[in-house]
C-alpha cells in the first residue's frame, strides 16, 4: 500500500506540485493522466525519492519514504525514467543485470542469474542480450530497461511516459507488458501516460492532475466520463463504449 | 561469449608490455654502472608508475562522476591551485622558509589545500545550489585562470632566484622527477586507489547516469562528495611529483576505452594505468635515448594528448 498525504513542491516561486493527497492500491494499475505541465512526472519522481519533496509524506508499505535508505528502497519500488544512456558499450545483458545491483552490490550469484534470465524471457529480449545498447532501437531501448526494472524485483514498479517515441505496435505491447506484470507478477504499476485511450484500456484506476493539484481519482470508470475529461483537458469530446471498454474521441 | 576473453588478455599483453619497457629503461645505455644507474632510474620508474595509475584513475573516476568523456580534473582547477600556492609562499615568505625547504609539509599543505577547496566548491555547488555540476565546473575553470594569471603576475614581480627555483619546482617535468617525495606520495594515493577499485562496481552503476544510479539505491550525493575528495588527492599526488600534466589522463583514460570495450571500470582502471604507464616509460625512453633531452616529455604528451583531444571533439561534433 502506498500513501501519498499533502505533497507540495515548488521550484522557485511557482508550485509544481500542490497539497496531493491519494491513496495508491497495491497490486494494481495506477495511470497519472493530466495536460502538459500539471506535475504528473514530478509526482512520480517525488514518489521514488528522484527529488525530495518541500512538504507532505509518502508512506509505502508503512514507512515514510524519507526514512528508507537509499538501498532499501530500491528493492521496493523502482522507476524508469526517459533518459539517454551514455555512449559507453554495453550489452542488453549487462543492462539488465544492474537491476540486481541494490541486492548484490555488482557480485551476481545463481538466483541474479536466474532473474535476469527470467526478466529478459519476459520481455522477449533473450535473442538480442549480447547486442550493444547503442545498437537498438527505441523500442528496443525501451524493452531492455524494462527487463533492467524487472531484474529489480521490486513490488512498485514507477514509469515515466513509457510510450514516447513507440509506435502503435510497441505501444500496445507496452501497455500489455504492463499489464501483465500486475496480473502474472503482481506488482503495483503506476504510470505517467497521455494517450487517454491507453490508460482507459490498461489501467486499473486514475489519477487526474491539473496545474499541480489533484483533479480526482478514482477507478477508470468513475474517471473516464465525458464532464471529467472535458473540464480536465479543456476540449470537448466523445466517450464511445465497444466492448464495455471506454474510448475517448478527441479530434 | 568471446569477448570475455578480450579484456584479461590485452591487461596481460599490456603487463608484460609494462615489464619490458621497464626492462628496457632500466638497461639500455647503462654502462654497467648498476650501483649508480638502478637507483637512479629505478626511483624514476616508480614516480612514472604513480603518476600514470593517479591520473588515469582520476580522470576516469571524474569522467564518469561528469558523465563527459572530454573532461579531465585539471577542469576544476586543482592544478592551477597548486601553482599558486607554490608561487605564493614563494612571493611572501622567500626562499629560507620551512614551507619551501621541508618538502613533506609543502606536500600535505597543499594536498590538504586542493582537498579543501574541493570540499568548498562541492559544498557550494551540491549543498547550496544542488544539481548544477557544470556550473561547477564553469566555476572551476574560472577560478583556474584566476589563479593561473595571478601565479605568472607574482612571478614576474619574484626574484630571479626564486623564480629559478620555483619554476624547476613547478615544472618538475618528467626528466627531473622529485624523487624525494615518492615514499609519501605511495602513502597517499595507495589507500585512495584502492578505495576507488572498491568503488568500482558502484561507479559502473554510476555511469548509467544519476538517475538510474539513485533508483538503484546509490546515493549519489554522497558519492560524488567521496568521489570528489579522492580525485583532489589523485591530482594533488600527481602534480607535487611532475607538476600540472594536463592531457596525460585525459589520453589515458580515453585510449583505454578504446582499448577495453567495456564500460566495467575495475578493467579499465588497470588496463588504463598499465597503458599509461608503457606510454609514459616508452615516452621518456625516446625522450632520453633518442632526443637526447632535446625535448621533455611533458611536452611531447601536451602536444600528444592535446592532438588527440581535438580529434575527439571534432569526431563529437560530428555525430
Amino acid at each position: 500500500m502506498m500513501e501519498i498525504k499533502q505533497l507540495s513542491k515548488k521550484y522557485g516561486q511557482k508550485k509544481v506540485v500542490q497539497d496531493i493527497t491519494v491513496p495508491i492500491r497495491k497490486g494494481e494499475m495506477t495511470a497519472c493522466i493530466g495536460p502538459n505541465g500539471a506535475g504528473k512526472s514530478t509526482l512520480l519522481e517525488m514518489v521514488s525519492k528522484l527529488i525530495p519533496s518541500d512538504t507532505g509524506e509518502i508512506y509505502i508499505d508503512g514507512g515514510e519514504i524519507r526514512t528508507w535508505k537509499q538501498n532499501e528502497l530500491a528493492k521496493r519500488l523502482s522507476v524508469l525514467k526517459q533518459s539517454n544512456i551514455m555512449s559507453m558499450r554495453l550489452t542488453i545483458k549487462e543492462l539488465v543485470s544492474f537491476g540486481r545491483f541494490p541486492y548484490t552490490k555488482g557480485r551476481l550469484n545463481q538466483h541474479c542469474y536466474n532473474v535476469i534470465e527470467k526478466s529478459l524471457n519476459y520481455m522477449g529480449l533473450n535473442e538480442l542480450s549480447n547486442q550493444y545498447i547503442n545498437t537498438l532501437s527505441g523500442g528496443q531501448l525501451q524493452r531492455a530497461m524494462i527487463a533492467m526494472v524487472l531484474a529489480q524485483d521490486t513490488d512498485y514498479i514507477l514509469l515515466d511516459e513509457p510510450l514516447n517515441n513507440l509506435d502503435m505496435k510497441y505501444s500496445v505491447q507496452m501497455m500489455k507488458t504492463m499489464r501483465g506484470m500486475v496480473d502474472d507478477l503482481g506488482k503495483t504499476v503506476i504510470t505517467v501516460i497521455h494517450d487517454i485511450n491507453f490508460a482507459a484500456a490498461y489501467a486499473d484506476n486514475i489519477i487526474a492532475m491539473k496545474e499541480g493539484k489533484l483533479f480526482g481519482s478514482g477507478t477508470v470508470d468513475e474517471m473516464v466520463t465525458k464532464e471529467i475529461i472535458e473540464e480536465l483537458f479543456e476540449i470537448n469530446i466523445d466517450i464511445i463504449e465497444k466492448e464495455s471498454k471506454k474510448f475517448v474521441l478527441y479530434y | 561469449m568471446k569477448k570475455n576473453y578480450k579484456s584479461p588478455i590485452r591487461i596481460i599483453i599490456l603487463f608484460f608490455l609494462v615489464i619490458f619497457s621497464v626492462g628496457v629503461y632500466l638497461l639500455v645505455q647503462s654502462n654497467n654502472n648498476w650501483g649508480y644507474i638502478l637507483p637512479l632510474r629505478g626511483k624514476k620508474i616508480i614516480a612514472f608508475i604513480i603518476i600514470s595509475i593517479c591520473s588515469t584513475i582520476g580522470t576516469m573516476t571524474f569522467q564518469t562522476m561528469t558523465e563527459n568523456k572530454i573532461l579531465t580534473p585539471s577542469i576544476i582547477g586543482l592544478d592551477s591551485l597548486y601553482v599558486f600556492f607554490q608561487t605564493v609562499i614563494m612571493a611572501l615568505l622567500g626562499n629560507g622558509h620551512a614551507l619551501i625547504r621541508d618538502k613533506y609539509f609543502n606536500f600535505f599543505l597543499s594536498t590538504f589545500l586542493m582537498v579543501g577547496a574541493s570540499c568548498l566548491l562541492y559544498w557550494i555547488f551540491f549543498k547550496k545550489f544542488p544539481g548544477r555540476l557544470y556550473l561547477l565546473l564553469m566555476t572551476g575553470l574560472i577560478m583556474g585562470t584566476f589563479f593561473r594569471s595571478f601565479s605568472s603576475f607574482l612571478q614576474v614581480l619574484m626574484d630571479p632566484n626564486e623564480f629559478d627555483q620555483l619554476q624547476s619546482r613547478l615544472f618538475a617535468s618528467f626528466n627531473n622527477i622529485d624523487t624525494s617525495l615518492l615514499f609519501v606520495t605511495i602513502i597517499t594515493s595507495l589507500p585512495v586507489i584502492v578505495l576507488l577499485f572498491k568503488l568500482s562496481s558502484v561507479l559502473d552503476v554510476l555511469h548509467l547516469g544519476r538517475v538510474n544510479a539513485l533508483q538503484l539505491g546509490v546515493n549519489v550525493d554522497l558519492l560524488t562528495f567521496i568521489l570528489f575528495l579522492l580525485i583532489s588527492i589523485l591530482t594533488a599526488v600527481s602534480t607535487a611529483l611532475v607538476g600540472p600534466v594536463t592531457f596525460l589522463g585525459f589520453l589515458g583514460a580515453n585510449l583505454s576505452y578504446r582499448i577495453f570495450d567495456t564500460f566495467q571500470h575495475k578493467t579499465l582502471f588497470i588496463g588504463g594505468s598499465l597503458f599509461t604507464i608503457v606510454f609514459v616509460i616508452s615516452g621518456q625512453i625516446v625522450i632520453e635515448h633518442i632526443f637526447k633531452f632535446q625535448t621533455t616529455l611533458s611536452v611531447v604528451l601536451e602536444f600528444v594528448g592535446g592532438l588527440y583531444f581535438l580529434i575527439i571533439l571534432l569526431k563529437e561534433r560530428k555525430q
